[in-house]
């Protein structure tokens, strides 16, 4: 039912190639509104280099990116933002010799009147958004380099959410969380999804992946072996999309997928 | 014995607690505390050696601390603590430039050149617009320069050890074809007043006193709004203890610096000459040769003790490193431009991603370097009266030593300006002590280049205890 809808994003035909390597190969997705898709395959798969493409990281060499149906040109992060794309990059991304609310507001900071930082708010709002996400933090007033590996994922995941995003991208946001930070980030996604957001969801475990995705991709070598309803297969089926690019009963073939 | 090293080592440990506690609530940068120490350790050590050789009316009976010294020595470190402050920024981004030394002598000897032998000739000399055209030509001409190394670093992608690496030997270049090697003097008379060497450049104890009573309730507002902003939002305050100890400590050290300014007379040749040309009665008195004021014996004005005597207060050259320091660290902690530079300076890639313009935050830096570069270029002629192709020789070195020695980390992201400053103060006065003494020039070097290692030594034994 939700297929009669535009598509929140649809990236056509992407490819980028570093050197010689094509890292992405052609690869298609699509994801709706309130919809969770899954991405899933093998390290260096391509997973981070297609979801940094829509993320204005880096630039597509071939194409297209659609929102609500009309094309966008997405040339750099501000870009991406500009349309409403929040990114979890698996890096993370934060700037370590900062504090937590410099790096929630980096690059959008709350100015006073007076057009000077107005680190109080932004102090205050990050106090917020923490405890809505981590009720165990404390440290405000350190860099990041100071916090754990967890610690600084939370903050990762604060900043993506508290723009009002329209569509979230999560590299392996919950790599480094213990199991009750996981279960809050899940906890996160369904309210997220709820609230009409949708998010790309990469991840290397397929329980979540099952438990939170509404449709999942898988990658391989740079091309996409298949796309299905999560409902449609199981974990081996899935398992075999990942190591032998086999694509299952229920799952559409891409143009990564075995043939014969 | 075990027992009775216990007895000991349990008071030690709760005093240690104690001091610490106290670091904590007043949240005072303990490695400046510890440069600020050494900087002091050193004034004294400096009054006392030169005392033992020859006593004079310093603190110690030493001719370091004296009013006459400290004076000097403000003067002298302004010129390279106000370029230090824009590389604290450029090495917090990870850039450098090693240009600065010689853009300065460029600055200097191409607006020496329009003031003295375009504006000079055009206007009539000493016309008061030309000082105004001399000091905008000087800004200007510092940004561009800048700038233009900026976009070589940027855009071009040419690392900017190369780019001003190349600038610091292409700079002086044109500095001396310029002035075809030759000194352009003397400066407009008016310009002279940023040089700190002559009455017009000196605020006078009166208007001394008001800036540091200005200074003193800025220091008090800031502490107050402070605390009430976080009050508002509800945040862990300081005790209260330790707001008023701030609020005393910033007080005296602003009262105190002004005291020793106000304490330093005019030189009895330049009291004798304004006493002159203004008409002022000079007053009878005895001959003392040593003295600081001027007094008529029989038809004849000689020094002595008591008798015509004026106060310099601030000079315009420490006037406009205080503000530079001021302004900078306004610029580093309050603007976006500030929050970008250190973000991107510890994570480049990662401000990139937040959406931050890296290559036009690298311009604006190098910008903002020149400009600095030009002020002190200002400072620089002026103090000399003259413009040479050798005048910023060496700078580069002092102002990426004073830096280094402040407590910038070459890896970036790290370095605060009022360390820079601190760093500044303490090399000139490694020099200006080691002058007093008589050692020459040789010891000065050494000594200033094993302070460097050893302040960076240092800096990373504490980073390590501290992390
Ligand atoms: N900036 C880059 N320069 C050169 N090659 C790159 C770059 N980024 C990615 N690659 C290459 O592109 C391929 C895909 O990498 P990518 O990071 O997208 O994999 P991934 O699916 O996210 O893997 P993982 O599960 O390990 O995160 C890899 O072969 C990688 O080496
Ligand atoms: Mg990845």
């Amino acid at each position: 039912m939700a297929e009669v809808k535009t598509p929140l994003i649809e990236m056509r035909d992407i490819s980028i190639a570093f050197g010689g390597i094509k890292a992405v190969d052609r690869a298609s997705v699509d994801l709706y509104p309130g919809e969770v898709v899954g991405l899933l395959g093998h390290n260096g798969a391509g997973k981070s280099t297609l979801i940094k493409v829509l993320s204005g990281a880096y630039k597509r060499d071939e194409g297209q990116i659609l929102i609500n149906g009309s094309e966008v040109t997405i040339n750099n992060p501000r870009d991406a933002k500009a349309l409403g794309i929040e990114t979890i990059y698996q890096t993370l991304a934060l700037a370590d010799n900062v504090d937590a609310a410099a790096n929630l507001y980096l690059g959008r900071e709350l100015r006073t009147r007076m057009g000077t930082l107005d680190d109080v708010a932004m102090e205050a709002e990050t106090r917020k958004v923490m405890k809505r996400l981590n009720p165990n933090f404390r440290r405000f007033k350190e860099p990041v380099m100071k916090l754990s590996g967890g610690q600084r994922q939370s903050v990762a995941i604060a900043r993506a959410i508290h723009f009002n995003a329209r569509i979230l991208i999560m590299d392996e946001p919950t790599a480094a969380l213990g199991p009750q930070e996981t279960a809050q980030v899940g906890e996160l996604i369904k309210q997220l999804k709820a609230d009409g957001i949708g998010i790309f969801l990469i991840s290397h475990d397929l329980h979540d992946v099952f438990d939170l995705a509404d449709r999942l991709t898988v990658m391989k070598n740079g091309r996409v072996v298949g796309s299905a309803h999560v409902k449609d297969v199981d974990h081996d089926g899935v398992l075999g999309m990942i190591i032998a690019g086999k694509v299952p009963r229920g799952a559409t073939p891409g143009p990564g997928a075995l043939v014969g | 014995m075990a027992k009775h090293h216990d007895a000991n080592s349990e008071p030690a440990r709760s005093r240690e607690g104690l001091l610490k506690q106290f670091f904590n609530a007043t949240e005072i940068d303990t490695r400046i505390l510890g440069m600020i120490v050494a900087l002091l350790l050193v004034w004294c050590i400096f009054d006392v050696w030169s005392g033992y050789i020859r006593p004079n009316e310093g603190l110690f009976g030493g001719s370091f601390l004296t009013p006459r010294n400290l004076w000097t020595l403000l003067v002298q470190t302004s010129s390279i603590a106000v370029m230090s402050t824009g590389m604290v920024l450029l090495i917090v981004l990870r850039q450098i430039d090693l240009s600065v030394g010689s853009m300065l002598s460029l600055v200097a000897v191409a607006t020496g050149v329009l003031q003295v032998y375009q504006l000079g000739p055009a206007l009539g000399v000493g016309h008061p617009a030309i000082w105004i055209l001399g000091v905008l030509a000087c800004l200007t001409l510092g940004t561009a320069i800048g700038a233009f190394n900026g976009f070589l670093t940027a855009y071009a992608k040419i690392p900017a050890f190369i780019v001003t690496l190349g600038g610091l030997i292409a700079y002086s270049g044109v500095a001396f074809l310029l002035a075809r090697g030759e000194t352009v003097a003397p400066m407009d008379q008016n310009f002279g007043i940023f040089g700190g060497g002559i009455a017009s450049s000196w605020l006078g104890p009166f208007w001394s006193w008001v800036l540091a009573a200005v200074g003193c309730a800025a220091i008090v507002r800031g502490i107050v709004n402070g605390r009430r902003q976080r009050q508002r939002f509800g945040f862990p305050l300081r005790p209260v203890w330790a707001e008023v100890f701030l609020a005393a400590i910033g007080s005296l050290a602003t009262l105190g610096t002004t005291w020793v300014m106000n304490s330093y007379p005019w030189p009895p040749g330049v009291i004798e000459k304004y006493a002159k040309s203004n008409s002022i009665a000079i007053p009878p008195g005895i001959e003392n040769r040593d003295g600081k004021a001027i007094c008529m014996a029989a038809t004849q004005v000689v020094h002595c003790n008591e008798g015509l005597i004026y106060y310099t207060g601030f000079s315009l050259p420490a006037l406009i490193a205080i503000a530079v320091c001021m302004i900078m660290t306004f610029i580093a902690t309050r603007t976006a431009f500030g929050r970008y530079i250190y973000a991107t300076g510890g994570n480049p890639e990662a401000a990139e991603l937040a959406g931050i313009n890296t290559r036009a935050l690298t311009v604006k830096a190098f910008a903002l370097m020149g400009f600095l570069v030009g002020v002190s270029s200002i400072i620089s002629s002026a103090r000399l009266n003259a413009a040479t192709n050798a005048l910023g020789l060496t700078n580069e070195l002092y102002v990426i030593a004073a830096t280094v020695i402040g407590g910038t980390s070459l890896a970036g992201g790290v370095g605060t300006i009022y360390g820079a400053m601190v760093g500044a103060l303490m090399m000139q006065s490694i020099i200006s002590g080691m002058s007093l003494l008589n050692l020459p020039a040789a010891y000065q070097n050494m000594v200033v280049g094993g302070v460097l290692v050893l302040a960076v030594y240092l800096d990373q034994l504490y980073r390590r205890r501290v992390n």
